[in-house]
C-alpha cells in the first residue's frame, strides 16, 4: 500500500464557525493505480488533495485530526523543511486551473528546470534536457523552442501538459490529479485523460484522479471513492459501483451522467444542492435530497457497511447487508 | 522593444511641452516687472523699458514663449539675477546634493519599506505584520517637517550622533569633482570623508524615507497578499520549493509592478518633499536653490528650478514606465 488516509478531518477556522470540510475520511491509494474521487462541488475534494500535500490554506485551514501515511510515514507530523522533500518528488500535483497555474513571468524552461533542480543536484544544462525529454514524452511538439516561452503563450491544454510533464519530473509515486480537465476543451479533455493513463503504465506512479465526471471514472480508474459533504458515502471498484451502486446519492450521480447511446431529452439531475459540510449536525447529509430518506436518516448518523468484499458505503439501506438500494425500493413499493 | 521605448518617448513630448507652457504662464502670472524687479526700485522709467526690450518681455506672449522654448532646447536655463551665472552651470551642484539625498533616502525607503511588506503579507496576521502596518500607518501621517526636527532635537544635540546640518564638515572641506560627495570621496580614497558623508545623509535621508518608506510597506503588503493567492504560487510550493524562494522569486516578480509605480510616483513627489527637508537641515540642494531664489526675487532660477523638477518627475515615471516591460514581457503586446 502507497498511501492510507485515516480519520481525516480538516477544518477551516472562519467568521461562521467551524468548517468540517473534510470530515473523517478513511481510504487507501495502491502502488501504481487510479483511484477517482468523485462528488459534486464543494464536497471536499480539493481539500482532502491539499491534506495530503500538506497545502491547505493555514489560516484559515488545519489538518485537526487523523492521519496521513505515505508508505507507513505520517505526513501529518513531518515539519514544513521534511514536507517540503515529498512535495514534488513523493507525491506531485496537478491542478484544475492550467491558465493560472504557471507563473505568468517566467519560462516554461525556467519553471520546469525549477521543479526538476529543487528534488535533483543537478547542473542547469542537464535540467534542461530532462525537461525537453519530459515535455516531449507529454507530447509537445518544438519541445525546445517552448522552453523559452512564457505561459501566455501556449494553449490552455499546452499548459496542462506542462504541468504533467512538470508533476512527473520527479518520477512521484502519487500523481493527486484535481479535475485536471474541467477547465479545458472536451476534445482536448480526452486527450489530456489518455495521456494521464498512458503515463500512469509507463511511469507506474499511482494516480489520485479527482474529477466530478462520472464518464471519466469509468473509462481510466480501477477503483473509485464517491465523496459527499466531507465525508465518503461510497467506495468500490469501477465495474462494481456501476453494476451495484449502493448510495442513492452514487445512483443519482450514475443517472446524471450524460449517454450517448440513448438520446434522452432531459437530464436527469439530483434535486437540491450539496449542504455546506457541518451545517447539518445530525443524521444522513444527503437526507434532505433523498428520496429514499426516512424518518431515522434525519435523526441517526448512518455508518459505514460493507456491500461485499471491497465495496462500502453509508446508508442505512444497507443495514444486514440485504441487496441493494434498488431492491430495497422493490420491497417497500 | 526598442518600438516600445520609441513610442513611449513620443509621448512623452506633448506632457514636457504642456509643462513648460504651464510653468511659463505661472511666473508670468506672478504680479510685478520683472524689469523692475531687476533693476531695483531706484530705476529710472527709461532704463526698465531698456531691460524690457532687451529681455523680451515686450514681445507678444508666444514669442517669448517660443524664445524660452528655443532656449531650453540649447540647454539655455537663462541667467540668474542674484549671481548673474549661467543657470545652467550654477545649478549642477545644488542638483547633484539633492540627487543624493533622493536616492540615498530612496534606497533606505526601498530596501526596509519593501522587506517589511513582504514579510508583513508572508506572516500575515502576526505581531509583526500587525507592529509594522502600526509603524507604516504612523510613518504616512507624520508630517516630514516635524519629524525632521525632531531627529535633529533627539539623535543631534541631545545623543550627539550625528551632525545637525549641512553635507561635510566645515573644517575638512570636499573637494568637488562630480559634487556626488559619496562618489568623489572614494575616487580620493577619503574613506574618512566618506564616512562624514553618510554620516551627515543620515538624518535628513530618514526623515525624507519616512513617507515613502511607509507607502511602499504598505503597497508591497497588499500587493503580495494579492499575489499569494494565486495558483501558480500554490503550483511553486506544491513542487516543494523553499517559501523563501516562493515569496522572493515566484511572488515578488509579480508584485513588483504596482510596487514600482509606487516608487516611482513616491521618488517624485520626495524631490519635492526634498525642498522641506533642504531647509532644515540647511541642505545645500535644488530645493535650497529655489527657496533662496523666492527670497531675492530671482525669477529665472525660480523658473528653471521648478522646470528641472518638474522634468526630473516625468523622466523618472518614464523610466518606471520602461522597466515595467522589461519585468513583464506580456505589457508590450497589450
Ligand atoms: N479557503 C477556504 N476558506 C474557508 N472554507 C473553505 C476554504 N476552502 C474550502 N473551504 C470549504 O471546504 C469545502 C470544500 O471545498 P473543496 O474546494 O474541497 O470542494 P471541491 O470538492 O474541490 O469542489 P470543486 O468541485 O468545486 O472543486 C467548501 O464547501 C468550503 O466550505
Ligand atoms: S441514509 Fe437515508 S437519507 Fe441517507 S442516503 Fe441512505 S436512505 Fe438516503
Ligand atoms: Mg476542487
Amino acid at each position: 500500500m502507497l498511501l492510507e488516509v485515516k480519520g481525516l478531518e480538516t477544518t477551516f477556522f472562519t467568521n461562521d464557525g467551524k468548517i468540517p470540510a473534510v470530515d473523517h475520511i478513511d481510504f487507501k491509494v495502491y502502488e501504481g493505480e487510479i483511484l477517482g474521487i468523485v462528488g459534486e462541488s464543494g464536497c471536499g475534494k480539493s481539500v482532502t488533495s491539499l491534506s495530503i500535500m500538506g497545502l491547505v490554506p493555514n489560516p484559515p485551514g488545519k489538518i485537526t485530526s487523523g492521519e496521513i501515511l505515505l508508505e507507513g510515514k505520517d505526513l501529518t507530523k513531518l515539519s514544513e523543511k521534511e514536507m517540503r522533500k515529498i512535495r514534488g518528488k513523493d507525491i506531485a500535483m496537478i491542478f484544475q486551473e492550467p491558465m493560472t497555474s504557471l507563473n505568468p513571468l517566467y519560462t516554461i524552461g525556467n519553471q520546469l528546470i525549477e521543479a526538476i533542480r529543487i528534488h535533483n543536484k543537478w547542473d542547469k544544462k542537464k535540467a534542461a534536457n530532462h525537461a525537453i525529454e519530459m515535455m516531449k514524452l507529454v507530447g509537445l511538439r518544438r519541445a525546445e523552442e517552448l522552453m523559452k516561452e512564457y505561459p501566455h503563450q501556449l494553449s490552455g491544454g499546452m499548459r496542462q501538459r506542462v504541468m504533467i510533464a512538470m508533476a512527473l519530473a520527479c518520477n512521484p509515486k502519487l500523481v493527486i490529479a484535481d479535475e485536471p480537465t474541467t477547465a479545458l476543451d472536451v476534445t482536448i479533455q480526452a486527450q489530456i485523460m489518455k495521456l494521464m493513463q498512458d503515463l500512469n503504465k509507463k511511469f507506474n506512479s499511482a494516480v489520485l484522479l479527482i474529477t466530478h465526471d462520472l464518464g471519466v471514472v469509468a473509462e481510466i480508474c480501477e477503483r473509485v471513492i464517491v465523496m459527499y459533504s466531507g465525508q465518503i458515502v461510497e467506495e468500490a471498484p469501477v465495474m462494481e459501483i456501476f453494476k451495484n451502486p449502493s448510495h442513492p446519492y452514487t445512483r443519482g450521480l450514475i443517472q446524471s451522467v450524460p449517454d450517448m447511446r440513448e438520446k434522452k431529452e432531459t437530464l436527469y439531475s439530483i434535486p437540491g444542492a450539496v449542504p455546506k459540510p457541518g451545517s447539518i449536525k445530525v443524521g444522513c447529509r444527503f437526507a434532505p435530497r433523498c428520496e429514499f430518506a426516512r424518518e431515522r436518516c434525519f435523526n441517526e448518523n448512518p455508518p459505514i457497511y460493507d456491500v461485499s468484499a471491497n465495496h462500502k458505503a453509508r446508508c442505512f439501506l444497507l443495514e444486514k447487508g440485504e441487496g441493494t438500494v434498488y431492491d430495497k425500493r422493490a420491497v417497500e413499493s | 522593444m526598442l518600438h516600445y521605448i520609441g513610442r513611449r518617448f513620443l509621448q512623452l513630448i506633448p506632457v514636457l511641452l504642456g509643462m513648460t507652457f504651464i510653468v511659463f504662464l505661472i511666473i508670468r502670472a506672478i504680479p510685478g516687472d520683472p524689469a523692475q524687479m531687476i533693476l531695483g526700485q531706484q530705476a529710472t522709467k527709461e532704463s526698465v523699458e531698456a531691460l524690457r526690450e532687451n529681455l523680451g518681455l515686450n514681445n507678444p506672449w508666444y514669442i517669448q514663449y517660443f524664445d524660452y522654448l528655443k532656449g531650453l532646447l540649447t540647454g539655455d536655463l537663462g541667467v540668474s539675477i542674484r549671481t548673474n551665472q549661467p543657470i545652467s552651470t550654477e545649478i549642477w551642484p545644488y542638483l547633484a546634493a539633492t540627487f543624493e539625498l533622493a536616492f540615498f533616502a530612496m534606497f533606505i525607503a526601498v530596501v526596509i519599506g519593501m522587506n517589511a511588506g513582504i514579510i508583513s503579507a508572508w506572516f500575515q496576521n502576526t505581531w509583526f505584520d500587525y507592529l509594522a502596518m502600526v509603524i507604516a500607518l504612523i510613518g504616512v501621517s507624520v508630517p516630514v517637517f516635524w519629524l525632521g526636527l525632531l531627529e535633529q532635537w533627539l539623535f543631534s544635540i541631545n545623543l550627539g550622533w550625528f551632525p545637525t546640518s549641512g553635507r561635510e564638515e566645515v573644517r575638512d572641506p570636499i573637494m568637488a569633482i562630480t559634487h556626488f560627495y559619496l562618489i568623489d570621496t572614494l575616487i580620493q580614497g577619503r574613506y574618512d570623508q566618506f564616512g562624514t558623508v553618510v554620516k551627515h545623509l543620515i538624518l535628513p535621508g530618514m526623515a525624507l524615507a519616512t513617507i515613502p518608506m511607509a507607502i511602499i510597506a504598505r503597497m508591497t503588503r497588499s500587493s503580495m497578499l494579492e499575489v499569494m493567492r494565486s495558483d501558480y504560487i500554490r503550483t511553486a510550493r506544491a513542487k516543494g520549493q523553499k517559501m523563501f524562494i516562493v515569496v522572493y522569486k515566484h511572488a515578488l516578480k509579480n508584485a513588483i509592478i504596482p510596487i514600482l509605480t509606487v516608487i516611482g510616483l513616491q521618488t517624485g513627489l520626495l524631490l519635492g518633499g526634498a525642498i522641506l527637508t533642504e531647509t532644515i537641515f540647511s541642505w545645500p540642494g535644488i530645493g535650497r536653490y529655489i527657496y533662496e531664489a523666492i527670497g531675492f526675487r530671482d525669477y529665472p532660477v525660480i523658473q528653471s528650478g521648478i522646470l528641472v523638477v518638474a522634468f526630473l518627475f516625468v523622466i523618472i515615471n518614464f523610466i518606471v514606465d520602461i522597466l515595467y516591460s522589461f519585468i513583464d514581457k506580456r505589457i508590450k503586446y497589450n
